[in-house]
């Protein structure tokens, strides 16, 4: 791990609340330009508030610099147009459009039409699936076409930096597998991750650095020797 | 023959100003599920605005037919961005208070400045042909086929352009649209822009069919349409229009057979019946609450 990289993300004593419940209790990380970050945490933890946070879905107080730049006042969308895309929880897909309409929209941005064929193209030769499946609607595709869609969209905006929040969320072994061998090329391909996950197993293998979430505070961070950690051992990988 | 002939030209005519209408109705409740009790009325400033540019500003049809698209386009925007963004995240209920409360205004205002019934100069030639019994007047054929035109056009922004997907998006479910990057409430003005836009063109072809306007023609025409776009499947783009066609086929037959003071009473009515048959409507489907 090379500790001068240069870092993408900083979150600062982030903090989150719904009315009067603290979701988010003060949390701080990092994620370098290049890395496979993962947060994990159980149900409840606080993973998917800071993640919309970073999105700017969310009100929040602390500091959320990206490229050194920060996010407080910047509206949602403007932040995708800064380089990030998240992959939300439940995939979001649009049901009532097209898999190839649901492309689209992700490179809302972007209005090089040539180019944006190039990268459903490149979508397509990463899910063939979701080829067979372009003109069909959103909500006739199968949990792990939705995972694929979801994933897909975030290729279409040529994010610098992929949030992604429990992909791993409801598929079969196999299908989580294919997922993280995706972002794993993402990442190869040059984006900046930063994975979500309940479930640790994966997560942690495919990480160079994990923080670990318990209601709202990060309570350890390390990298991938965190794997042999007995405490997370027990809580999170069912050992 | 031709005397059904010619109820049915009269009925497309008809058919096509509420469809025009009830597009706005239904595209406002897609997208941001609201009934913008105010539409009525922004259909009857597009009257308004025809008889200004015409009778003021001495304009012809076409370039009237466009001030009165884009007066009432900026009038849709205006009363969303001031009376019903704010209330956004307020109950329903305080929105459609809202929005009759709008409608109440802009008749009111209206009427402060034109007290008196006005009179839409005569904006086209009205040239009428007879052929085997059946009268085809010019004004008929323009309001139909610029209707169906206009229809036409908003089906492909709102199917065809990354402008429409994101409608569409919307529509499903807003909570993740600003992850695609598509500024939301961006989209929610062009929404209103194009809606109202479309009554304003009702406006003026309706005002060029019956040239007397008031401040308060837009009530019953507007919920005329509002009742179309229900028996469509409100929400339902293709919905509004054969409900609209519908609702002006079964008001002209009506006529056609009963006494003319019957033509509302039976017409609503009928639509009534097809509710209870279909609450959905034609197009309708119950969809899910989203949180
Ligand atoms: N919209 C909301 N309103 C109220 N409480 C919420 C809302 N979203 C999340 N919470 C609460 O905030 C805490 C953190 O939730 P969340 O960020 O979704 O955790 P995770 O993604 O780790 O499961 C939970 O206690 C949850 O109940
Ligand atoms: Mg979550």
């Amino acid at each position: 791990m090379n500790m001068h990289r240069d870092i993408l993300l900083e979150v600062r004593d982030l903090q989150v609340s719904y009315g009067h419940i603290k979701a988010v209790k003060g949390v701080s990380f990092t994620v370098r330009r290049g890395e496979i970050v993962t947060l994990i945490g159980a149900n409840g933890a606080g993973k998917s508030s800071i993640l919309k946070a970073i999105s700017g879905l969310i009100p929040y107080t602390g500091h959320i610099l990206f490229n050194n730049q920060d996010l407080q006042k910047i509206p949602a969308h403007k932040i995708v147009d800064l380089g990030i895309s998240q992959v939300p929880e439940g995939r979001g897909i649009f049901g009532n459009l097209t898999v190839q309409e649901n492309l689209r929209l992700a490179a809302w941005q972007r209005g090089d039409k040539q180019e944006i064929a190039t990268d459903y193209d490149r979508v397509y030769t990463t899910f063939p699936q979701l080829k067979e499946r372009c003109h069909q609607l959103g909500e006739t595709l199968s949990g792990g076409e939705q995972q694929m869609l979801a994933v897909g969209r975030a290729l279409m905006s040529r994010a610098k930096l992929v949030l992604l929040d429990e992909p791993s969320m409801g598929l079969s072994p196999l299908l989580v597998r294919e997922i993280f061998k995706v972002i794993a090329e993402i990442n190869l391909n040059g984006a900046t991750i930063l994975l979500v996950e309940q479930n640790a197993n994966m997560a942690l293998r495919l990480a160079s650095r994990a923080y670990v979430l318990e209601t709202g505070s990060v309570i350890m961070s390390g990298g991938g020797k965190l794997l042999s950690d007995p405490r997370v051992r027990a809580a999170y990988l069912g050992a | 023959m031709a005397y059904w002939l010619q109820q049915i030209l009269n009925a497309l005519q008809l058919s096509s100003i509420y469809a025009l209408i009830a597009l706005g109705y239904t595209m406002v409740y897609g997208i941001i599920n609201l009934i913008n009790f105010a539409h009525g009325d922004v259909f009857m400033v597009g009257s308004f605005c025809c008889f200004m540019a015409a009778a003021f500003l001495g304009l012809s049809f076409l370039p009237a037919l466009l001030l009165s698209m884009i007066g009432s386009a900026f009038l849709g925007v205006a009363i969303e961005r001031l009376a019903y963004k704010p209330l956004r995240q307020a109950p329903r209920v305080s929105a459609i208070i809202t929005a009759l409360g709008v409608g109440i205004f802009i008749e009111n205002f209206t009427l402060s400045l034109a007290p008196y019934p006005k009179v839409i100069p005569p904006l086209l030639k009205n040239i009428t042909w007879a052929l085997g019994g059946v009268t085809f007047s010019s004004l008929q054929l323009i309001i139909i086929l610029l209707s169906i035109g206009l229809m036409f056009f908003l089906d492909y922004i709102v199917y065809r352009t990354p402008v429409g997907m994101a409608m569409r998006a919307i529509s499903w479910d807003k909570t993740y649209v600003p992850l695609m990057g598509v500024p939301v409430d961006f989209i929610i003005s062009i929404t209103f822009a194009l809606g109202a836009g479309l009554a304003g063109a009702a406006g003026t072809m309706y005002g060029l069919a019956y040239p007397v306007i008031d401040p308060y023609m837009g009530i019953m025409v507007g919920w005329k349409a509002f009742i179309a776009a229900v028996v469509g499947g409100i929400g339902n783009i293709r919905g509004a229009v054969i409900g609209s066609f519908i609702l002006g086929t079964v008001e002209i037959m009506v006529v056609a057979f009963f006494p003319s003071t019957y033509r509302d009473f039976v017409a609503f009515t009928l639509l009534l019946l097809l509710i209870i048959i279909r609450p959905y409507g034609i197009l309708g489907k119950p969809r899910t609450q989203k949180v």
